[in-house]
């Protein structure tokens, strides 16, 4: 066991775990017990906002594992991570109970608005926790599974396969938007009150929920680390680099993807669920095409390909977006966010980890070499069989 | 088909017809390779070589024709890629294709012969016997010393050679080696002859190669074809010696 281990925690994936469960723990001290007054206390909304980050910084991770890993580019991650967000969304409305406006301890007020009479059956079981904790791994799961099985199957690849979950997110964009379809339509499921019994808007539950957030990021990277630093990891890279020949190796691509895209999936659900009750709604917009292709360019920007560079891209861009949508700089997001793709595309492709970890690596080996010439004397003449088998330039 | 043998050869190929828009490129073709054979095909370019290892792994549908594998224990129209590659036929591509990214280690541990779904590579774990294995495999293709560098970063001959390790990885009963020497220098070719020689002595092995120094170098059996069929067939001196061949290889 301590081999399979020490593989997938290299330095890097320690070190990101660290940050991880070190925030988790000391982001509520220095709430709790530093002094508003000091510069270490981190004030609740901060707490709220970057609990909202590090749930896109699990959104992140999970589409960097199939683009970045698999070569899946799915446009449409966000519809998982909606599926999610609504399934929390559903357990948090049947919690409100009677202290909805309209005082109906069945019916969520928007249903008492658009005259239901009774509760839809695929509300059932969300007044309990285990049901929807269930549903937030299951709906996005589900429709992976079967989307992922037509798709792959019938070996839908590259900018079609990109088109297609495109497709879909927009489809369910659509249906959600529709009052009948029983998920408060266009305004979506708000005005959330208890989670578990706790008050969402109190202090001591936001903390919490941000210490969850960074343990399920933590447990999202080991995850991911664990399946691609495997013998599956390597199976999967092989596909992105040549499909064709990994299949006349012998292996079923279709079955490795479908794997990796529905474990995917769950854990978009996931993050959804963890940041619906840190932002206190869920509505339609969040199944936009657009919303999906942001997420896609955080990995870009972070690293494709490089899991810590992924979240790190969610946290950056995401604070970006925060501190320009702030001020008169507001009305240009869209084409800073737009210029930033671009930039990162022509002059950074590897994005931040990507571009480090090269640099690194390059200096690494000049350093080598330098050693080596250094250390040794020159070498003899090449003999006939050395040269056919010379190391790698 | 039935399970017990019907013929007595490796590979059986009858009557086998593709047409890619009108356009023939196999046109009722047959042949057979025996257990153990070495065989060379040759052709001009167009005559349906490379289509040929499409048809026999499952990445094209003859039209007609039956194309059975083992002693006719297997048939291979029926089945796709992965099918084939575990019932135990390698092929490697005309242009090497190895996963650039991955070590030379790496790409052959994903060939060797083992457990290929994905609950078994989840967990898998290396054994010594496997190890060994690839070391005698490094051994033969003779990329010991490269053993721990990507494979991109390999020259042209020996990624070729890289694939071909791949291809004893998997074990297979049949390898099919498009162009192997393709780009290499006299020397590699020389030292690539001898490799499929030596690899020979266990497996059936079908080459398609353009290099007529290569072939005369290998001393098997040749089939050359022409326009999907076979023209000619028999010892590389047979077979130049051919008038049609003659006719066909220094144009009409």
């Amino acid at each position: 066991m301590t081999a399979p281990l020490t593989r997938t925690l290299d330095r890097g994936a320690t070190i990101f775990l660290a940050i991880c469960m070190g925030a988790a723990i000391l982001v509520p001290i220095l709430h709790l017990f530093v002094p508003p007054s000091s510069a270490f206390h981190v004030p609740v909304y901060l707490v709220a906002l970057w609990g909202k980050y590090v749930c896109y910084a699990l959104l992140a991770l999970s589409i960097d594992l199939i683009w970045g890993y698999c070569g899946i580019l799915s446009l449409g991650h966000g519809a998982f991570f909606a599926l999610g967000g609504y399934a929390m969304g559903m357990y948090l409305m049947r919690q409100i109970g009677s202290r909805g406006v309209y005082g109906n301890s069945i019916l969520p007020d928007f249903m008492v608005f658009l005259n239901y009479k009774a509760l839809p059956w695929y509300w059932y079981g969300f007044d309990h926790f285990w049901f929807a904790a269930i549903m937030i791994l299951l709906a996005p799961g589900l429709l992976a599974f079967c989307f992922g099985w037509l798709a792959f199957r019938s070996r839908v690849t590259g900018v079609y396969l990109s088109i297609i979950t495109q497709a879909m997110t927009y489809a369910l964009l659509l249906a959600f938007f529709r009052n009948d379809f029983g998920f408060g339509g266009n305004n979506g499921l708000t005005d959330f009150k208890d989670i578990l019994g706790f008050n969402v808007q109190a202090q001591g539950t936001r903390l919490v929920l941000f210490s969850v957030s960074c343990i399920a990021l933590a447990l999202g990277f080991f995850i991911c680390r664990a399946v691609i630093t495997s013998k599956f990891g390597k199976v999967l890279v092989a596909i992105r680099d040549a499909e064709s020949r990994t299949r006349f190796l012998g292996y079923r691509v279709e079955n490795y993807k479908l794997f990796v895209f529905v474990l995917s999936a769950c854990m978009a659900g996931v993050a959804g669920a963890l940041y619906v009750p840190q932002v206190g709604i869920i509505n339609p917009g969040e199944f936009a095409p657009a919303s999906s292709i942001e997420a896609v360019i955080w990995v870009a920007v972070g690293g494709r390909g490089t899991l810590t560079g992924a979240a790190l891209g969610a946290l950056v861009v995401n604070y970006g977006k925060t501190y320009f949508t702030s001020g008169f700089l507001a009305p240009y997001w869209l084409f800073l966010l737009g210029a930033l793709f671009v930039a990162v595309t022509q002059l950074l492709p590897r994005g931040i980890v990507g571009t480090w970890r090269y640099y690194m690596s390059k200096r690494r080996e000049q350093q080598a070499a330098d050693d080596a010439e250094a250390a040794v004397p020159p070498a003899p003449p090449p003999s006939a069989t050395s040269l056919l088998a010379r190391p790698a330039e | 088909m039935a399970d017990q043998k019907t013929t007595s050869a490796m590979l059986y190929i009858n009557g086998v017809s593709v047409s890619f828009d009108g356009f023939r490129a196999l046109n009722n073709l047959s042949f057979s390779v025996e257990p153990g054979e070495m065989r060379a095909i040759i052709g001009p370019n167009g005559a349906g070589k490379t289509t040929m290892m499409d048809v026999v792994t499952g990445k094209t549908r003859p039209d007609t024709g039956e194309v059975v594998f083992d002693g006719g224990v297997h048939d291979l129209t029926s089945l796709d890629e992965t099918q084939i590659a575990e019932l135990g036929i390698g092929r490697k591509f005309q242009k090497p294709t190895v996963f650039d990214m991955h070590t030379v280690d790496d790409n052959l541990r994903l060939a060797l012969k083992a457990d290929r779904r994905t609950r078994g590579t989840l967990f898998w774990k290396d054994s010594s016997e496997e190890r060994d294995r690839l070391d005698i495999i490094l051994k033969t293709i003779r990329l010991t010393p490269s053993r721990a560098a990507v494979a991109g970063s390999l020259s042209h001959g020996q990624k070729q050679w890289l694939e071909i390790g791949m291809l004893l990885a998997q074990e297979p009963k049949l390898m099919l080696i498009d162009e192997p020497v393709a780009g290499m220098t006299d020397a590699e070719t020389k030292q690539t002859a001898d490799l499929l020689r030596e690899i020979n002595r266990d497996r059936t092995i079908v080459v398609v190669e353009h290099d007529m120094t290569f072939v005369r170098d290998l001393g098997v059996r040749v089939i050359c074809l022409h326009e999907g069929s076979v023209l000619a067939e028999g010892t590389i001196d047979q077979v130049s010696e051919n008038e049609r061949v003659v006719e066909v290889y220094l144009g009409r």
